[in-house]
């Protein structure tokens, strides 16, 4: 291809026909604008638009079993939501779960990464199996563990040395979330281990040698060479399962429908919206929910100085 | 050495585990016989006596609402898939090939709504469908689901546009190939693999999705499959009938492990090259 002249693109000089390029620029910008114009519209027409209309019902006194009853109160539904302890514990629930998941499946993906990277003959079936997990529906999943964990008909009390037989995991607010989170685990830990894979793909071998040869044990080349060098993949995959966790949902509805105190900011939203139709305090929490979701991105972002921009264009 | 390849093979071990385990305790529950699971059977495997045959999965697909659940989910995804990866593939072309205003601004959308909190559009949503009149329909759904997977699509995309070597359809028309001709020949050859990554990937997402299935959708008109499986209760609603349920999530994920196993490579590449490489 290198003998071929380079196309009259972007790249080449212009310098030299500085009106045609020009003209061609405005035509490339135009045609830029309407591919993906289509794409853009739809992607703000369901969720710029319902997030507005949030913001606007959230003012109301709304329920849609009294719907002529609508009435402009201001920021109230904000007041009765934010001095709710319901509003907060499940807050505090729902980061607590993202804290525990992020970090169990970062260490034990990391661990599946490792493995996926130095595996040679069984590579196909690995990554075959791995995407189970992946692609299958969480309910599927939800239900799976939930039957397992389950005193009557599962399987985890009979295998668990430490568990009385007739333990019930589903009777209590610490049992019933490390089982949620157990699930929530097991389905996600395949996504970070792919991505993680990724990450490792792109630290050069020759410096994990070199690190060999001067003597370093397989502690520091792990510590000193490997993790600082992909530190942009972790921290992408970090914040992305971060994001994902604190959206959790359903697990929760599939396996304690919220009882004992496990509900999420996510379930507690659908629960006032969905199942008692109070839009006016539900559009209220859908607001919160989404502002806490952008403080957690802010914060991961800070606390880990993501340059999403430089992560992504290392390739 | 050897003991590198102990702990590889212990490695390789635990994942294999980790990843099939649920999947063959689900399957082995789907074999268990409804009266011992209400009796109370627990153990991985089905004891003597209490194994049922395919009874489950008879009586599941002889469930008219678990039909009707499962030929909305590949009518639903399939549709919401394919008018999502062509939407995708417009954007995503443009944003690999062509310099315009505006590329960034798309980008960033595209990355905000991937972590959208899904559950807070469902209150509008779900008021705005029923005043237009598309609450409990496909179109209800699908385009939710499109905008759900657009983001997904269009990083894989682009990411994967962004690799073609363009300059070979210059040189096709160089050595005189008009120039759909090129493009037909030397681009969609090599553009077509990134398409059907971005394709399964948006199918995965779609066929996955609770949240929208549940508030969307209110009889077996559009009721998506997982929906459908927890809104299963069976004769008894005070006992969930786990084994009729388990056969019913194994077809629901039958279509997943039959995709995966097809196109395992493409996933892959797909996933990690949208995540990490953009």
């Amino acid at each position: 291809m290198s003998l071929t002249k380079a196309p009259p693109q972007t790249s080449s000089p212009r310098r030299d026909a500085k009106p045609e390029q020009s003209d061609r620029m405005v035509a490339e910008n135009r045609l830029g604008r309407r591919l993906v114009a289509p794409a853009l519209l739809l992607m703000l027409l369901v969720t710029a638009f319902p997030m507005l209309r949030a913001l606007y019902l959230s003012l109301f006194q709304y329920s849609l079993t009294a719907p002529d009853d609508r009435e402009f109160i201001g920021l109230s539904n904000y007041l009765t939501a934010l001095s709710d302890p319901l509003f907060w514990k499940t807050t505090l629930n729902t980061v607590f779960i993202m804290i525990v998941t992020v970090g169990v499946e970062l260490v034990i993906g990391f661990a599946f990464a490792m493995v996926m990277h130095r595996v040679i003959f069984a590579r196909g079936l690995i990554r075959t199996s791995i995407l189970i997990p992946y692609g299958i529906i969480t309910v599927v999943s939800g239900f799976a563990w939930q039957f397992a964990f389950s005193n009557n008909n599962g399987f985890v009390n009979s295998w668990l040395p430490f568990v009385d037989e007739t333990f019930n995991w589903f009777d209590g607010y610490s049992s019933s979330i490390a089982a949620i989170m157990i699930s929530e685990i097991w389905k996600t830990t395949p996504f970070m281990s792919l991505l993680l894979l990724a990450g490792l793909a792109q630290v050069s071998e020759d410096m994990i040698e070199a690190a060999k040869v001067d003597g370093a044990t397989w502690l520091q080349r792990l510590t000193k060479v490997i993790l600082p060098n992909m530190r942009a993949a972790i921290m992408v995959a970090v914040l992305f399962r971060a994001l994902d966790a604190y959206r959790i949902f359903d697990n929760i509805f599939v396996m304690t429908a919220g009882a004992y105190n496990t509900e999420s900011i996510s379930f507690l939203t659908y629960r006032q919206v969905i199942e008692q139709f109070q839009l006016g305090i539900g559009s209220a929490l859908s607001v919160l929910l989404f502002l806490s979701v952008l403080v957690v991105a802010f914060v991961i972002v800070k606390l880990f100085r993501v340059d999403l921009a430089a992560a992504r264009q290392e390739s | 050495m050897l003991k590198n390849k102990i702990g590889l093979t212990v490695g390789i071990a635990f994942v294999l585990a980790w990843c099939l385990l649920p999947i063959a305790w689900i399957v082995s529950l789907s074999f268990k016989s409804q009266e011992s699971i209400t009796v109370g059977n627990p153990g991985f495997l089905p004891a003597d006596g209490t194994g049922a045959g395919w009874t489950n999965y008879h009586d599941v697909l002889a469930d008219e609402q678990f039909r009707r659940a499962i030929i909305n989910s590949i009518g639903i995804c399939l549709i919401a898939t394919a008018l999502s990866v062509i939407l995708a593939t417009l954007a995503a072309y443009a944003i690999a090939r062509l310099e315009f205003k505006g590329k960034k601004f798309v980008l960033t959308t595209a990355l905000v709504i991937a972590m959208f909190p899904v559950v807070s559009l469902v209150g509008p949503l779900f008021d705005l469908w029923r005043t237009i009149g598309i609450y409990d329909t496909w179109i209800g759904l699908i385009i939710p689901y499109m905008s759900f997977t657009l983001p997904l699509a269009i990083w894989t995309l682009s990411a994967f546009f962004r690799e073609i070597p363009w300059e070979m359809e210059q040189a096709a028309q160089v050595d005189g190939a008009t120039s759909w001709q090129a493009f037909r020949k030397v681009i969609v050859p090599l553009a077509a693999p990134g398409v059907f990554t971005a394709a399964i990937l948006t199918f995965f997402f779609a066929w996955n999705d609770f949240v929208f299935g549940i508030s969307l959708t209110s009889t077996e008109n559009a009721r998506p499959i997982p929906a459908a499986l927890s809104f299963f209760v069976g004769a008894d609603p005070f006992n969930r009938p786990a084994s009729l349920l388990a056969a019913g999530a194994v077809v629901a994920t039958i279509p997943i492990i039959a995709i995966v196993l097809i196109f395992q490579r493409k996933i892959v590449a797909g996933l990690t090259s949208g995540a990490v490489k953009g």
